[in-house]
């Protein structure tokens, strides 16, 4: 399956609520970097494996992220 | 139109609907029941008219606070201990610049105190009464006719001024029969409402309307109340009432609102009997105060004192003092609690004092 | 490509100002989510309370009132009789419905007011530091229960979803909780057929809400999360309280 998943970084809190929902396990905070609050953000490891089911995205507190599948 | 033979609340009641007002919401307590039971028979009988009996006062003026939020006229009635119950809500709406009508009744206090006539609530309704810097417009009727009358203005000035309007009488008032006639009124120029909240369309001209009164950064809290300022000086410049009785060439001036007044007058009239010149400055709304019609008068060369007569251990006198600000001597009669002076009672010290 | 979720124009772009993992987000988005399938955002006036979501007129892209502590329904009230095609919903949490508000929520589910409530229970007073709530777990611990809530001192925490159901005037209740994408799913459900409910007017619906507050908690937002299911659900059973839509 082809999907995206786009995350508004900028946004994101970093609570990781999205890592958790995923039945994939491709999400990640990233380790690397950090937004302009200060969090490090989530980010997708290993798109090709996402299943768009857009678990992620339905439990974020902060609906930064978007799902979108062919 | 012709004269009708009716109870204070009653006629308060029906001057409230004729003034346009739509929604009543209220809670039962004495002396103002007869307010919310001729609004529950009336105002379903209205065009577009609803009363509710809430579960409690505070209940209460805050459905009144939603109404006005939905830019409806509306109005609730209590006495005493229920509006200080209200306060919470009044001082919300104040901060939130909502228009209503509040009205009290008057009983004895502090406390339950007695459901007989007072004006002990005098700093309650025109110092703010809750909590922050704010103000009502208080008018303070002397005769139920005068009760009906200001009714058309308390909605008006509301809606002008964006604030809560008080109608503030004493027991007597509300409970008392008396002749009244309910004219046809001059319609004012109001504004519109564009800050109700009627739902917000994304793709309309009007802005999402948010009701509100918590402004959280300094800055926008203090423009709030700058605001408010502003327009409680607009208030005190544009709307003060007042009524100057026999005061021309007067010797003792006497100061006092609502039925207290109308004894004051007996009064007047028995000193005049024994020769002495009495006049008498009612203030007809009581915030703001009628400070420069009262300093007029004073100044007058004839004018020796000043006597404050209130049901109350001297409330409005603070007031007075204020506006007299030491230029001739002033003094207080009157009692805490519900006790009513009779005309002979205030005659008796106005000439006793003249003679000390 | 398809787009499968993307962010309700009923939120504003504005960022929440909750903690990072706080249940109140999600609660916000169903709510706009809702409005927005509905499609009656141009006609919902949301009033929002006193506590961690006092700022919620920043967020729902629609007319608000901010009311008093524990007055959103007496204020819903007022509005809803004035205008009785608005669809008017409160949005309160556990310190201002179940403690100060509790007899305004009560009497406007015994009249049966044609307002839906959105009530959020995390067992705690968020915005004002993490004090007990009349929601607070047994043993929980607090900024005033320092020691753990103790029933014999205090009482044991309240079960409003059940209490509302008993009320005459109350047509759907439902008590939901977003630990889970399952849930929160559910959640949403509950959420739209009190909205539903309101726009058929069958009476006062009222979904409760078992939600996280990982600040107040002490605990991560993943934990938080784990907590609700592991010590509030076992309290309070989540599911349909009182369903009289279809009569």
């Amino acid at each position: 399956m082809v999907s995206k998943v786009t995350i508004d970084e900028n946004r994101c809190k970093g609570c990781g609520l999205c890592v958790r929902a995923c039945p994939k396990k491709i999400m990640q905070l990233s380790k690397t970097k950090l937004n302009e609050k200060g969090y490090h953000p989530a980010e997708v490891i290993d798109q090709e494996s996402c299943i768009a089911c857009a678990s992620c995205a339905r439990t974020c507190p902060d609906a930064v992220i978007t799902v979108e599948k062919e | 139109m012709a004269k009708k033979l009716m109870k204070g609340c009653e006629a308060i009641a029906e001057a409230a609907i004729q003034a346009g007002c739509r929604f009543f919401f209220g809670y039962p307590i004495t002396p103002q029941n007869d307010i919310p039971e001729y609004m529950s028979a009336r105002l379903p009988k209205v065009e577009g008219g609803c009363f509710l009996q809430a579960e409690s006062e505070v209940a209460a003026i805050n459905m009144v606070y939603g109404a006005a939020a939905a830019g409806a006229r509306v109005m609730t009635s209590s006495s005493s201990p229920g509006v200080s119950l209200k306060q919470e809500g009044i001082s919300y709406i104040a901060g939130a610049e909502l228009p209503c009508v509040v009205c009290n009744m008057m009983r004895g206090g502090p406390g339950l105190g007695s459901i007989q006539p007072s004006q002990g609530d005098y700093f309650q309704a025109t110092k703010g009464g809750g909590h922050g810097d704010y103000h009502l417009i208080v008018l303070a009727p002397s005769s139920v006719q005068e009760a009906v009358d200001l009714m058309h203005n308390a909605f008006d000035l509301a809606d002008i001024y964006r604030t809560p309007v008080m109608l503030l009488a004493d027991g007597i008032i509300g409970q008392m029969m008396e002749p009244v006639e309910f004219h046809e009124f001059e319609k004012r120029e109001l504004p519109a409402k564009p800050w109700a909240v009627t739902g917000y369309d994304p793709n309309g001209d009007r802005k999402r309307a948010i009701v509100n009164s918590l402004y959280i950064e300094v800055d926008e809290l203090q423009e709030m109340n700058d605001r408010l300022q502003a327009r409680y000086k607009e208030i005190c410049e544009k709307e003060v009432m007042v009524e100057k009785y026999k005061t021309e060439g007067a010797e003792v001036i006497v100061c006092a609102y609502g039925t207290v007044a109308r004894i004051c007058k007996s009064a007047i009239a028995l000193c005049e009997e024994k020769g002495v010149k009495v006049g008498l400055v009612r203030p007809i709304t009581i915030w703001p105060f009628p400070e420069k019609a009262l300093q007029e008068v004073m100044a007058q060369p004839s004018v020796k004192r000043e006597l404050t007569v209130e049901i109350s251990a001297g409330q409005m006198h603070e007031d007075v003092r204020l506006a007299i600000n030491g230029s001739k001597p002033t003094d207080f009669y009157g009692k805490p609690g519900s006790y009513t002076p009779t005309a002979e009672e205030i005659a008796d010290y106005i000439l006793k004092t003249r003679e000390a | 490509m398809k787009t499968v979720f993307k962010k309700t124009p009923v939120l504003t772009d504005t960022i929440m100002h909750y903690c990072p993992g706080c249940g109140h987000g999600i609660v916000h988005r169903l709510v706009a989510e809702v409005i927005e399938e509905l499609g009656i955002q141009n006609k919902t006036i949301g009033f929002v309370p006193v506590g961690c979501a006092v700022f919620g007129y920043k967020y729902f892209n629609i007319d608000c009132v901010e009311a008093a502590h524990g007055r959103a329904p007496a204020a819903a009230t007022g509005t809803k009789r004035v205008n009785p095609n608005n669809i008017v919903f409160t949005y309160q949490g556990d310190g201002d419905l179940a403690s100060i508000g509790a007899a305004e929520i009560v009497h406007a589910a015994h009249r049966g007011e044609k307002i839906t409530t959105i009530f959020i229970n995390n067992a705690i007073y968020g915005m004002t530091g993490g004090q007990m709530a009349p929601t607070t777990l047994v043993g929980q611990k607090t900024t005033t229960s320092p020691y753990g809530r103790d029933p014999e001192h205090c009482g044991k925490p309240i079960r409003i979803a059940e209490m509302i159901a008993t009320i005459e005037g109350a047509a759907y209740v439902e008590r939901v909780a977003v630990d889970s994408t399952p849930n929160i799913i559910k959640a949403k459900a509950a959420i739209k057929k009190a909205f539903q409910c309101q726009i058929d007017r069958k009476g006062f619906s009222l979904v409760e809400v078992l939600s996280s507050c990982p600040t107040n908690w002490g605990k991560s937002p993943a934990e938080a999360m784990d907590w609700i299911k592991s010590d509030m659900i076992p309290y309070y059973p989540l599911g349909v309280k009182k369903d009289i839509t279809n009569e």
